[in-house]
């Protein structure tokens, strides 16, 4: 432990976040978290807590700092129509349907 | 599709969590409700640390070498919980290591049950089996928690108690299927942890005094916890012919349990640090963190 060299407490340690593969196919999913020095400890760590029941069969673990947070979503072009939530055809297909004379599809 | 806003003021934000939202570490947090929070994991995670003391007295002394894996497995995955919730703690503010030094200094709670002694290997059937059981049923209660980063270590909590429970039972349905002294090594056991047992959940508050349920950092009152647990397991217990030390036990027409009152100034006195066995699993936890100290230094060292 070095003076003025690295963390000097655990509570300094730098944070990897976990995640897992349950299955073969299946998509990795954010697990949890580690506190680790580096790469092996944070392995080591992440091997125990999440992999040690054959609970996953992939980890990814990433150090929080790495992380690029993207949580804001601005709408100020109001771009409704790119999504189904931008239509609403329920009153326009009753009208169709009187017009028509009928009661629905089929 | 615009995120969600979490509400930057602490009422819209209270009405926003009973509605069934949830929140993230990184989102704006009101100062009570990380307090409470903090508070609450933070017991949970002491209760993970000391509850394996009682089950680690008998690791040596368990009847059969299967016995002792799976006993040690089960303690293994214990301090495991620990380990994920506090890191959960960590994340919310408060440093492990002021953690634990709060625990040893007897300056945090844990659990009721853990401050009690295993007598026999009747007791850790019935901890393995009921005091799990108990708990399983508070940790289900967490898995909508408002505080999402808790709700998620939560259902892998309970995916591994569920072995816990199999566990325990598998210990006592050997005992009560054995000689008629192994079987009332049982019923002595469950005579002593069915006070404990019944304080588990805390004194009956309404839901809506609870802070904890108003945060919606658990999703049900104490009351409703354990009726839960009377509901699920005591027909377990009678089904084996064991008995209940409570003769006012009963299922009502309506599907209540009515019960003793259970002894509330013995839950305050034993989670205030009075309990029969909490001074020594504390200073058991106190001399492991002295003695584990080169580790820390090791690991800092890397």
């Amino acid at each position: 432990m070095g003076a003025g060299r690295g963390p000097r407490s655990v509570n300094e340690l730098p944070v990897w976040e976990v995640f897992r593969k349950e299955k073969r196919g299946s998509a990795f999913e954010h697990a949890g978290s580690v506190v680790a020095p580096d790469a092996d400890f944070a392995e080591a760590w992440a091997r125990e807590q999440y992999g040690r029941r054959g609970e996953s069969v992939a980890l990814w673990l990433v150090p929080r700092d790495a992380i690029r947070d993207v949580e804001d979503w601005a709408d100020e072009f109001g771009l409704k129509y790119r999504r189904v939530d931008g239509y609403s055809i329920k009153a326009r297909l009753k009208e169709a349907r009187e017009r028509a004379g009928t009661a629905g599809p089929g | 599709m615009a995120a969600v806003e979490i509400p930057r003021d602490e009422q819209a934000f209270l009405e926003y969590v009973q509605a069934g939202g949830q929140v993230e570490t990184t989102d704006w947090l009101p100062d009570d409700y990380r307090a409470k929070l903090i508070k609450f994991i933070e017991m949970h995670g002491n209760s993970e640390l000391m509850g394996v003391l009682p089950e680690r007295e008998w690791i040596l002394r368990a009847p059969t070498l299967q016995r002792k894996l799976a006993l040690t497995a089960k303690v293994q995955d214990e301090v495991g919980h620990a380990q994920l919730i506090y890191r959960v703690v960590e994340d919310l503010g408060k440093p492990r290591e002021q953690c634990l030094a709060d625990l040893v200094d007897g300056k945090a709670k844990f659990h009721n049950v853990f401050h009690y002694p295993t007598k026999t290997w009747g007791d850790v059937g019935v901890i393995a089996w009921l005091v799990d059981a108990a708990a399983i049923i508070s940790q289900k209660a967490l898995l909508k928690c408002s505080y999402a980063p808790y709700a998620r270590i939560m259902k892998k909590i309970c995916w591994e108690e569920s072995f816990h429970i199999l566990h325990g039972r598998d210990v006592i349905l050997a005992m009560v299927t054995g000689t008629p002294e192994q079987f009332e090594l049982v019923q002595e056991a469950v005579n002593r942890w069915w006070g404990p047992l019944m304080q588990f959940h805390g004194n009956p508050i309404p839901p809506d005094e609870d802070p904890m349920y108003l945060w919606r950092i658990k999703s049900q009152g104490n009351g409703e916890a354990r009726q839960q647990f009377l509901d699920g397991y005591v027909p377990q217990i009678w089904e084996l012919g064991l008995t209940v030390p409570d003769p006012k036990l009963r299922k009502r027409d309506d599907g209540e349990w009515e019960f003793s009152e259970p002894d509330w100034d013995e839950l305050k006195h034993v989670v205030t640090g009075h309990g029969p066995k909490t001074e020594e699993r504390l200073a058991l936890r106190r001399r492991f963190l002295e003695q584990e100290q080169w580790v820390r230094d090791a690991v800092l060292a890397a």
